[in-house]
């Protein structure tokens, strides 16, 4: 495995290999590209990597009888940021919270095709959904610290799930240095998370999240309710992270997707014959390649602003 | 920036292999879930089986003589004996309750949700006052009722004093759960009032009063319920004899039915305690409807703003 | 004809200033006033009737003995007024209510609020709050017919419960009080927001952990409110101990196989019989009220405190 810095990560790369991979795929199904492509501009990341930890083929998910996203196929490569984009109502969220079987906390809530990790199933029978989460944690819209001290919150995974932890203190240091909280908290450690300013209560929800050593780190919509200051931390949170971290994000703004990402999928949603709304993928590829050359007309609608 | 000895933030290196369904049996979960279940399962199992023994206990009872038969204190007498009496009394109590209770409490609610500056020290006691009062023991309002209602004010053992009593028994419930349905009216209905020009009444009245009739209705009729089921501040007053004419005034002595039933209790005769078992019966049949009306009506009208 | 909806004309160039009194405005308010003032009256009148008997009964007995006897023994001939038999079964009776009432009332609401299907959740809740209306004298009534013989068959023996005892008052009244405890600590989980929970599950907790370590300690205030609610209610609850608890006052009874008499119980068998009024008799009546009445004032403060803290914490 490649090591890679943050600083190597914030340069794009140039000179990684430009052969396309086509993906077989039906006229319907969207355009997934997950080769880099070459272009000079600078958005997005290049990719270091292109071995898939998680595999999506074929997944909707189900309200009801409500099939909120439909068909879904797509890659989340392994230590790289993947960025959900669409207009709100896409799915994106949905999808999200299907990789972590989140959505299983619905009543109603099912989920069809295929969802991998590693090659295992998740959503087989055998699986415990608890063992899930503590390999693909989440990190949420609205900060949602719990009513604990600070000290509380990060300690908490590590409590439930049993870690084994020699120090907790070392470890609750460390998740919050990772969060680049620590400077900020260190001295009120036992005062309560609910306390803390809202980037700095998100920061706290990305402490807690990492102090359990989880693969992967969905994020759902995490800068959405902070000031521009405090999402600028969370971002370049996010490339430190990444070194370590398999980041998989939705955000409703494209410029962050854009700023952030290494791969960026672009959803939308679509009124079939039935004039039921669904979301559905519409492109998947390289950040860099789907802002600028993107495949779909639709996307390239959305990302110079003919659409909503 | 960070520490580099730390490494335990790191992913876990078990993580990728690691098969997803090893710890999948839990047995401190499922021995947590049976024994919250089984809690349940035990306030529900002892609450119907003890409402059905009464019900098996008072069969015999459970027929017109009830109410078409006056109670009475004689062995011998019993077999013709009802509690006319004590429903009429029961009657007569709850309709005093309502006319004076809720037009009180209701005025109070508005007061207090509408017109009252909470921000003022004597508004904040008033709402403070209501809610103390609403934990004071009923037993206690029996003793307001002796020593200033029946001798002080000179209303004596009629039953003018004992709805009196009642109506400030359960007059916090009443205020609370009227403020509860104004509260849920949304401002913006108020200002769209305001900014037709409306006077603060009209909107109190044509607007904000409709919404909340549902939360209202619910808590008056969980009031009216809790007045009727109440024993011990009429024992207070004095209410313990057996009355064998039903109420015919204002000024009437008077028996109702918990006290009837209380009454019936003390007697250590097993035909007594038959008795009993069919008056809570008829008692449990009356609040318990009342209270499946308010529930419903709360659950079916309450509007989602 | 039409109807103009353009802006009265006329009134271009009107005054602002008030041109009409509006009478039925102040009289509507004074009358909300008039309303809201009965609750302080009736706060007022419940002092004043206290008070006075209270002070009479203070001449004549000294608040040492009140509060330091051993003995209640108004209606012998030999008289004491000591007043800590009646406290001690109160408590006795309290103790055992809420050893049954609080862990059934408290798991009841965690399997509602966490696990049971909406469905189930949306059947049983207000089947809990019908059967918190049940008058009292019902649960009096079953305590001294249906669960006192069913104990003594199961305690046969010689020193088993008397035909009126503490236990059986307290698990009637614990039984009495599950639906107060589940419905209250019911509606404060509810309250917890769903975000907590998602936080949690994302961190891989069981639905146990979240249940334990998220929801209840975030609801905690809520709870304890509810459990106060629950000892206020016991503690001046009447029909139940009247009924099934006993008599007996001249001496202090720890033993919850022993029937005794609470304030409570006092207060409504001595009123129910004839007593003269203005006799010490009738003042210690008011005496055992006044201190009723302080002990549930002392448990109200402390419970709208708690609610007033869950309030804030998520309104």
């Amino acid at each position: 495995m490649v090591t890679v810095t943050s600083e190597q990560l914030h340069r794009p790369n140039h000179e990684s290999e430009v052969t396309p991979v086509n993906q077989p795929g039906t006229a319907s199904r969207p355009a997934v590209s997950i080769s880099a492509a070459n272009t000079t501009d600078t958005a997005g990341h290049q990719p270091t990597s292109t071995v898939p930890v998680m595999e999506l083929d074929g997944v909707s998910v189900f309200y009801g009888d409500y099939e909120a996203v439909r068909d879904t196929a797509m890659p989340i490569q392994e230590k790289q940021i993947t960025a959900m984009i669409g207009p709100s109502g896409c799915g994106k969220s949905t999808i999200l919270r299907a990789l972590n079987r989140m959505n299983d906390l619905i009543p109603g809530a099912r989920v069809a095709g295929s969802v991998t990790y590693h090659g295992q199933d998740l959503y087989a029978k055998d699986v415990d959904p608890i063992e899930v989460r503590r390999r693909i944690g989440m990190v949420f819209q609205k900060p949602n610290p719990f009513p604990k001290s600070i000290y509380d919150n990060v300690a908490y995974g590590p409590r439930v799930t049993g870690m084994k932890v020699d120090n907790m203190d070392d470890l609750v240091e460390k998740a919050l240095r990772d969060a680049a909280l620590w400077d900020e908290v260190k001295d009120k450690l036992k005062s309560s998370g609910l306390s803390l300013s809202g980037g700095q209560q998100q920061r706290l929800c990305i402490a807690r999240t990492i102090a359990v050593r989880p693969e992967i780190i969905l994020m759902d919509e995490p800068c959405s309710a902070l000031d521009p200051i405090a999402t600028a931390k969370i971002e370049d949170l996010m490339f430190e992270l990444a070194s370590d971290y398999t980041i998989v994000i939705v955000t409703h703004n494209m410029q962050q997707a854009a700023r952030v990402s290494h791969y960026t999928a672009f959803f939308t949603a679509e009124v079939d014959e039935k004039q039921e709304r669904h979301g559905r993928l519409v492109e998947f590829s390289q950040t860099g390649k789907l802002f600028t050359n993107p495949a779909d007309k639709r996307t390239e609608d959305y990302i110079t602003g003919r659409f909503g | 920036m960070s520490a580099p000895t730390l490494t335990s933030t790191r992913p876990d290196p078990s993580a990728p292999g690691a098969a997803l369904t090893q710890r999948r049996s839990r047995p401190g979960d499922l021995a947590f879930r049976l024994a919250m279940q089984a809690c349940l399962v035990v306030a529900f199992g002892v609450l119907t089986g003890l409402l059905t023994w009464v019900l098996i206990k008072g069969w015999n009872r459970l027929d017109s003589r009830l109410w078409t038969e006056m109670p009475t204190g004689l062995t011998s007498r019993l077999d013709g004996a009802g509690v006319q009496s004590a429903l009429v009394g029961t009657l007569w109590i709850i309709s005093l309750v309502a006319v004076i209770c809720l037009p009180i409490g209701i005025l109070s609610a508005i007061y207090l949700e509408e017109y009252a500056d909470n921000t003022r020290w004597y508004n904040r006691l008033l709402e403070l006052n209501i809610q103390n009062l609403a934990g004071v023991p009923s037993i206690i309002f029996g003793i307001l009722g002796l020593g200033i209602i029946a001798r002080a004010l000179g209303f004596g053992f009629t039953i003018t004093t004992a709805a009196i009593v009642l109506s400030l028994l359960v007059l916090p419930v009443v205020i609370i759960a009227t403020r509860e349905a104004i509260r849920a009216v949304p401002q913006s209905i108020r200002q769209a009032s305001y900014a037709l020009g409306a006077t603060k009444w009209q909107t109190v009245s044509r607007q904000v009063l409709p919404s909340a009739v549902p939360g209202i209705a619910t808590g008056s009729i969980l009031a009216l319920s809790r007045a009727i089921g109440e024993a011990a501040p009429l024992i207070v007053l004095g209410a313990v004899t057996f009355i064998t004419f039903n109420p015919n005034g204002l000024d009437s002595a008077y028996t109702a039915l918990p006290i009837q039933i209380f009454t019936f209790i003390t007697r250590p005769q097993a035909e007594f305690t038959e008795l009993a078992a069919g008056a809570i019966v008829l008692l449990l049949a009356i609040v318990l409807a009342m209270n499946s009306i308010a529930i419903f009506v709360r659950n079916r009208f309450e509007k989602r703003w | 004809m039409t109807t103009s909806i353009h802006g009265a004309g006329s009134a271009a160039g009107n005054s602002l200033r008030q041109g009409r009194r509006r009478p039925v405005e102040s009289i509507v308010k004074a009358l909300l006033v008039a309303a809201a003032f009965v609750s302080i009256i009736t706060t007022v009148g419940i002092v004043i009737a206290l008070a006075e008997p209270t002070i009479g009964f203070f001449r004549q007995v000294s608040i040492v003995e009140f509060v330091t006897g051993t003995s209640w023994t108004p209606t012998f001939a030999q008289k004491a007024y000591g007043v800590l038999p009646l406290v001690s079964a109160t408590l006795v009776v309290t103790v055992i209510a809420l050893l049954i009432a609080v862990p059934i009332g408290l798991g009841s609401a965690i399997y509602l609020s966490e696990y049971a299907r909406p469905g189930v959740r949306k059947l049983l809740k207000p089947i809990v709050e019908l059967l918190a209306g049940v008058p009292t004298v019902v649960y009096g009534f079953v305590a001294l017919f249906a669960l006192n013989p069913l104990l003594q068959k199961w305690w046969p023996a010689d020193d088993g419960p008397a035909f009126q005892n503490l236990l059986i008052a307290g698990i009637a009244m614990g039984i009495m009080i599950v639906p107060t405890i589940a419905s209250i600590s019911e509606d404060s989980m509810a309250a917890v927001p769903r975000s907590l929970r998602e936080g949690a599950y994302a961190l891989a907790s069981t639905k146990m952990q979240v249940s334990t370590r998220v929801v209840v300690p975030a609801a905690i205030s809520g709870i304890v409110a509810a459990i106060v609610l629950g000892i206020s209610r016991a503690v001046g609850e009447t029909m139940i101990v009247t009924i099934a608890g006993g008599l007996t006052s001249d001496r202090v009874v720890i033993n919850p196989l022993d029937g005794a008499a609470t304030m409570t119980a006092f207060i409504a068998n001595i009123s129910s019989g004839d007593i003269p009024i203005g006799s010490l008799d009738y003042d210690s009546v008011f005496a055992v009220g006044a201190l009723l009445f302080l002990i549930t004032f002392a448990l109200n403060a402390v419970s709208i405190r708690m609610v007033r803290r869950f309030r804030e914490v998520y309104e």
